[in-house]
């Protein structure tokens, strides 16, 4: 990590604000990246997948992103929200740990290995209304563009947006609580 | 779900907005002190001679206290809520309070013959004290702690308890208005106590309620 990723992570992070999506999806997938070398390194034992940890990562920082002061760096901040919710994923499996803040500056970038486990965020999506589902499904694993899944169900663009962006809401507050299944 | 589909949606929803959490945090601070006013105008009123009270050293120093106590845990909240956000020189602000009614305090005891003390630190009003601060606190409070959820408290409970004390120093310069005990002895016991009793419930709802 050097100073130059910084500037640019936090540049990428204010246009996004402002509707960037291309520099948005630029953001994550380095954020992902430098996440998941960050949460492999930490889990030494079993019993916490990293990936889990990384998504739910992702999601906090996306529906938290309104926190982030965008005169401060933007690494400190996703660091302190992967600190977070990796001790959340220790906690909620009986495990205690104490991580130190200085161990940041060791991170390198990792790319994602496939898993044979399911993942916790799958059976925080089979939670969600069918109408969230589906749309949430269709834009990220079927990779649909707003539009085709408009075209697809039949319903307004704006009605795609509203679902997708309660499922998301949905699915981190679903993570920030604990719950991955249907209740 | 693999994680790069999971970056599809989160990146088709990047439209999406949300208000800026440090302009949120201005509003919540105006609409708690709208609904502490409410409260404590409904209830118990400022007393009949505050005019007359604002001329004295004693009546005057239990808003500094207080409003030094909700200015010094409005600026630790703010940084709490915030992930990564430095907390140590708002933390160290919050000596302020204290160490004023501390100081306070040792010059009453010079002030005042130690026959006095007793009764002034017990005043007449204790009782009032620890039922209507706590009371006009309890709506601040359920603001802040909703702030908390809408932001990214990294430790809760900490972040719950500080909810409590703005509360408590916000509802605490309301009631300086009503009571008629101005000495630092009574304020540094039951104010001390009234504020106490918001902050463990700030604890208690960083706890249970601010999840994230």
């Amino acid at each position: 990590m050097t100073g130059k990723d910084e500037a640019e992570l936090s540049r990428l992070m204010r246009a996004a604000i402002a509707g960037d999506e291309k520099a948005y999806a630029d953001f994550l997938h380095r954020i992902a990246a430098l996440v998941r070398g960050f949460v492999r390194r930490k889990i030494v034992q079993g019993g916490v997948d990293p990936e889990d940890v990384v998504q739910e990562t992702l999601l906090a920082i996306h529906v938290k992103r309104h926190t982030w002061r965008q005169d401060a760096p933007v690494l400190p901040w996703v660091y302190a929200i992967a600190r977070f919710k990796l001790i959340d994923a220790f906690r909620r499996r009986g495990r205690r740990i104490e991580i130190d803040v200085d161990d940041i500056a060791e991170t390198f970038a990792e790319p994602e290995q496939e898993s044979v486990s399911e993942r916790d965020i799958n059976r925080a999506l089979d939670g969600l209304s069918p109408a969230q589902r589906s749309v949430v499904s269709a834009v990220s694993v079927e990779g649909r563009s707003i539009g085709e899944t408009a075209a697809k169900f039949g319903i307004s663009e704006t009605a795609v947006r509203v679902s997708l962006h309660r499922g998301l809401a949905a699915i981190a507050k679903r993570f920030g609580q604990g719950r991955f299944g249907r209740e | 779900m693999r994680t790069d589909d999971l970056i599809k949606a989160l990146d088709a929803d990047a439209r999406s907005k949300a208000m800026p959490l440090q302009s949120a945090w201005w509003m919540a601070a105006g609409a708690a002190a709208v609904v502490a006013a409410i409260v404590f105008l409904l209830t118990i009123g400022p007393r009949p001679d505050f005019m007359a009270a604002a001329h004295t050293m004693r009546f005057l120093s239990k808003f500094v206290f207080t409003i030094v106590l909700a200015v010094s845990a409005f600026a630790l909240i703010r940084a709490l809520s915030t992930p990564g956000a430095p907390t140590g020189r708002a933390m160290a602000g919050m000596i302020a309070a204290p160490l004023l009614v501390a100081l306070a305090v040792v010059l009453e005891l010079f002030a005042l013959p130690e026959a006095d003390w007793g009764t002034r630190m017990v005043g007449s009003n204790m009782m009032i004290c620890m039922g209507f601060i706590p009371l006009i606190g309890i709506g601040p409070l359920a603001i802040f702690l909703w702030m908390l959820r809408y932001g990214a408290p990294t430790r809760p409970v900490l972040a719950g308890a500080v909810a409590g004390l703005l509360a408590g120093g916000l509802a605490a310069t309301f009631y300086a208005a009503h009571c008629f005990d101005d000495s630092p002895l009574f304020v540094a016991t039951w104010y001390t106590i009234a504020i106490a009793i918001l902050a463990l419930l700030g604890a208690l709802g960083g706890r249970f309620f601010v999840r994230w």
